[in-house]
């Protein structure tokens, strides 16, 4: 059952509560999305960390549910 | 052997491992395919593992190093990313960069 963009954008400020999150579909199929997450928890963390606590909080449905999510993750300026 | 043991074997004898959908000359994902591409032009050898084989595999890659998507791509044992992180870090330099620095040969000089 694919995801709506409300869905990940929810589940992922519950993890980060600071984050700012644009998510864009990319195919319209509730499948395929890219996201900008910019949250203060990324500061000082590598790229694959700071993906991950974004996989975390989308609690599996990364690869399942949700085939594509694009991410591009940063600490605020 | 486990199929944890057999990826960890894979990724500390081989410099540079991708695993992917499909294989470099047929990547059978979008993604996988990107990844391929950045490799091609960057000219660094590497070996791609195809997940889609196995289903213990495609399931014990997510387990190995906690990332749930395919590709995954390795250097000197080291996880690397995802392709959103190698295409981010090829466009950087970065990529590049950490192949020198890791002592793998690349054909394409850095900028």
């Amino acid at each position: 059952m694919p995801m709506n963009a409300n869905e990940i954008e929810t589940l992922i400020k519950a993890a980060l509560p600071d984050a700012q999150v644009e998510i864009r579909d990319l195919a319209g199929d509730g499948d395929h999305y890219a996201a900008n997450v910019v949250s203060e928890s990324f500061r000082g963390k590598s790229r694959v960390q700071q993906h991950q606590l974004v996989y975390e909080a989308l609690k599996g449905n990364m690869g399942g549910a949700l085939h594509a999510l694009a991410l591009q993750t940063k600490a605020p300026d | 052997m486990s199929i944890q043991d057999w990826i960890k074997n894979e990724v500390d004898t081989n410099d540079v491992v991708l695993f992917m959908k499909g294989t470099p000359n047929f990547p059978q994902c979008g993604f996988s395919g990107q990844v391929v591409q950045i490799l091609d032009y960057v000219g660094a050898p590497y070996k791609g593992i195809n997940v889609l084989e196995d289903d213990d595999l495609r399931q014990g890659i997510k387990e190995f190093t906690n990332w749930p998507t395919i590709p995954q791509l390795y250097v000197k044992g080291e996880f690397v990313g995802g392709c959103d992180i190698i295409r981010e870090m090829f466009q950087n330099q970065e990529l590049q960069g950490l192949l020198t620095e890791k002592g793998i040969a690349t054909t394409q000089q850095t900028a």
